[in-house]
């Protein structure tokens, strides 16, 4: 049974090909040099300039941690190229007809139709391809409500208020290695500001395609959401098949102002790698949001993809009756390694959060939870609840529990549930006794176990999510 | 319709059916009575092809198909049904779910269309109350947080759904109050029809007085040893197993259980 397992999670990459598009590529290396070439191709202001090299020279100081349950071979910080776009971009489009069909097609390959026509209704996308995003559809639409959404690189010339008040404020530049990286060489993402008392009509999302060879991808995401705003808003992500290892180091920083709510969701399926290893993308991200009174950050995250994966979205719990909720679907399959949780850092008084996090490891993978719940002098009466459950497949993947509960607050109640279970051979044979083939039954048996968090995930990708997770299923069993 | 010739097998190095020969008729109800240990769970499971059950020797066909040289799932959208005696519990896959993947499984398999959902829903309903289940248990997780009794009620539902050629209930009756036992017979005797065989896995005779036999048999030490009408399984309530021949009861208790 358990061979059968193996041969359905042993299935192709969809998202592996790789699109012929010329680009204007950096040559490896990192300096100052470097970073200043960046800020002038994106014809930065000064200040921001200045930011990154702060940024840099903060980092060159730090060391890369070694703290999670991971093992990779050491990162060469100078072999990689830090910006990379396709040539089409250098005369910005202004429309789609003057986007390169052959960019335009590598989306639709993705499933993600950039012609508004055929889109989802109510879903603008953003679309970042290599270090540029490539088009943002709907603009005019949001526009009308008051509603800012564009790539970070135009946000920092035209709403520079905006982005100098909030940019590093939730995720400090010297939070950790990659953050201040990040900070250092960032190159486009997508910028969200909803206004007072706004819900934002349609979900916004931002799909990233990292397609050069060589390239790191350091997108940086900020989200605001003013005082009584609510906005959903969706990221996924995928990478060609190499037999190389890429960067992806991430900063995504949320801040939810009085009463307002952001809904973060996340399908991340970055190349994975092959099943001895080899190739795939390192996932190192920050993602923090902070919520201020009465406001509520919900991250939601279906994490399939990545060789290694670095991943800990958490919410700065400042306001009173602030709410913070993560909930989290992780799979690692052949050689895939994941550490990823949360952190829910608890100051206002009545405030609550929920984390709610799916394992699921099979092959020779390592699936790893880590979480911090801190529960400051300030939180009076603050709660939080914490589920953590594992599934096993086969017998030779590994899942871990690393929790961490910090309580300064003798009102405060903290809560915390694991389990791991094992896909059985009974189970199994029930499906195939009622006539469904393995492959079927290990996607059903999956799917159930990660119920709680799909229903927390917009409908149209809680479909997208529940198909994902069959495709990287599939030959797992046989 | 089924044929069991000669049939050996055996879990991990131990042989349990040694020599087991049975043939069904379309429409026949058979009970298949005996001590623990005598290798009436596994033939149930080497039947429908469970990891871990292997032939020696012999073999077994259903409608003239060779059923051991089949998947376990196609030997199911063959019509060959199993009801567990100790069903397992699917977490968060809910029974309506569960149930409209198994019986579109068997209609693919066939070249024909999955049913609607508003059409499989009608048909579920109906079979839950067959079973005198609430409908909130068609929403519920498979088996999760059932009773005992719940369990077994909700395989005979899951029977209903499926429609087989032949059903092989896997003492169904064990841990029964009388009610529910009533229930599982009532279900039963309602899929009974001309062209559907039963084999009905018992240790008790309590069952038999709901669901009439057309044969009873008994299985002890692997092989059948004594084949009759009902009146046998009133025979066996009265005198119990110990008169079988060479049946010893420390050697073989709950060896195959």
């Amino acid at each position: 049974m358990s061979e059968q397992i193996e041969q359905a999670l042993n299935r192709e990459y969809e998202a592996g090909f790789v699109s012929d598009i010329a680009s204007d590529t950096f040559a490896p290396g990192l300096d100052e040099d470097v970073i200043r070439r960046i800020s002038a191709i994106k014809d930065e202001p000064e200040w921001m300039l200045d930011w990154r090299l702060k940024a840099f020279r903060t980092w060159q100081k730090m060391e890369e941690p070694d703290w999670a349950h991971i093992g990779y071979d050491k990162i060469d910080y100078q072999a990689i190229s830090y910006y990379s776009a396709p040539k089409s971009m250098a005369d910005k489009p202004k429309s789609l007809d003057e986007v390169d069909p052959e960019l335009l097609r590598t989306y639709e390959k993705l499933g993600i139709p950039l012609v508004e026509q055929q889109m989802l209704a109510g879903v603008a996308v953003d679309a970042v391809f290599d270090s540029v995003s490539v088009v943002t559809t709907f603009r005019e639409k949001l526009a009308e409500a008051g509603v800012i959404f564009c790539p970070i690189s135009e946000a920092i010339k035209e709403y520079p208020e905006l982005v100098k008040k909030y940019l590093g404020r939730v995720v400090p530049q010297h939070d950790n290695y990659f953050a201040a990286l990040n900070c250092a060489v960032f190159t486009d993402g997508s910028f969200v500001y909803i206004p007072k008392g706004t819900r934002c009509p349609m979900e916004l999302s931002t799909y990233f395609r990292i397609n050069e060879l060589n390239t790191g991808q350091f997108e940086r995401t900020l989200i605001i959401a003013d005082e009584g705003s609510h906005v959903s808003y969706l990221e996924g992500c995928t990478a060609p098949q190499r037999d190389e290892n890429q960067l992806h180091a991430a900063v995504v920083e949320l801040v939810a102002l009085d009463d307002a709510e952001i809904k973060y969701s996340t399908v991340q399926n970055w190349y994975p790698g092959d099943e001895n290893g080899k190739g795939g993308i390192y996932n190192f991200v920050t993602k923090r949001g902070v919520c201020h009174t009465n406001a509520k950050i919900s991250w939601t995250q279906v994490e399939t993809g990545s060789a290694v994966t670095w991943k800990y979205p958490s919410c700065v719990l400042k306001g009173d009756n602030s709410i913070g909720e993560f909930y989290s679907v992780a799979l690692t399959r052949g050689a895939q390694q994941a550490d990823t949780g949360t952190k829910m850092i608890h100051l206002g008084k009545n405030t609550k959060s929920t984390i709610i996090s799916k394992g699921i490891s099979a092959g020779k993978s390592n699936n790893s939870y880590r979480g911090l719940v801190q529960m400051h002098s300030t939180a009076e009466d603050a709660r939080n609840f914490t589920q953590c459950d594992s599934l096993l497949i086969g017998d030779k993947c590994g899942a871990h529990t690393f929790p961490y509960v910090e309580s300064s607050n003798p009102t405060a109640i903290v809560e915390h549930e694991a389990t791991t279970s094992k896909v059985s051979d009974d189970q199994m044979f029930l499906c195939q006794q009622r006539g469904m083939d393995p492959e079927k039954a290990v996607s059903m048996i999956v799917n159930g176990f990660c119920k709680e968090v799909f229903k927390e995930l917009p409908m149209e990708f809680a479909v997208e999510a529940g198909k994902l997770l069959e495709i990287s299923l599939e030959g797992s069993v046989g | 319709m089924l044929t069991i010739n000669n049939l050996h097998a055996r879990v991990e190095e131990k042989t349990i059916l040694k020599g087991l020969n049975l043939e069904i008729k379309p429409g026949e109800v058979h009970a298949i009575m005996g001590p623990n240990g005598a290798g009436k769970s596994t033939m149930g499971f080497v039947l429908s092809g469970r990891d871990g059950y292997e032939v020696e020797q012999g073999g077994a066909t259903l409608d003239g198909n060779d059923l051991l040289d089949m998947e376990p799932e196609d030997r199911a959208r063959a019509g060959l049904f199993l009801a567990f005696q100790y069903p397992v519990e699917i977490p968060g896959v809910s029974n309506l779910e569960f149930m409209k993947a198994a019986v579109d499984a068997s209609l693919e398999s066939r070249g024909e269309e999955p049913m609607s959902s508003a059409a499989f829903l009608k048909k579920a309903k109906e079979a839950c109350a067959q079973v005198n289940l609430p409908l909130a248990f068609l929403k519920r997780g498979v088996n999760e947080g059932f009773s005992g009794g719940e369990k077994k009620r909700n395989e005979i539902m899951q029977m209903i759904l499926m429609e087989p050629k032949l059903a092989i209930l896997d003492e169904s009756d064990s841990g029964l109050d009388i009610d529910a036992l009533k229930v599982v017979a009532d279900g039963v005797n309602s899929q009974r029809s001309a062209d559907r065989s039963f084999i009905v896995v018992t240790h008790y005779q309590r069952l038999l007085d709901y669901i009439k036999p057309d044969f009873v048999h008994v299985l002890s030490d692997g092989k059948i040893v004594k084949s009759g009408d009902a009146s046998l399984a009133k025979e066996l309530e009265a005198e119990g197993y110990a008169w079988l021949e060479g049946y010893d009861i420390e050697e073989n208790s709950e060896a195959s259980a």
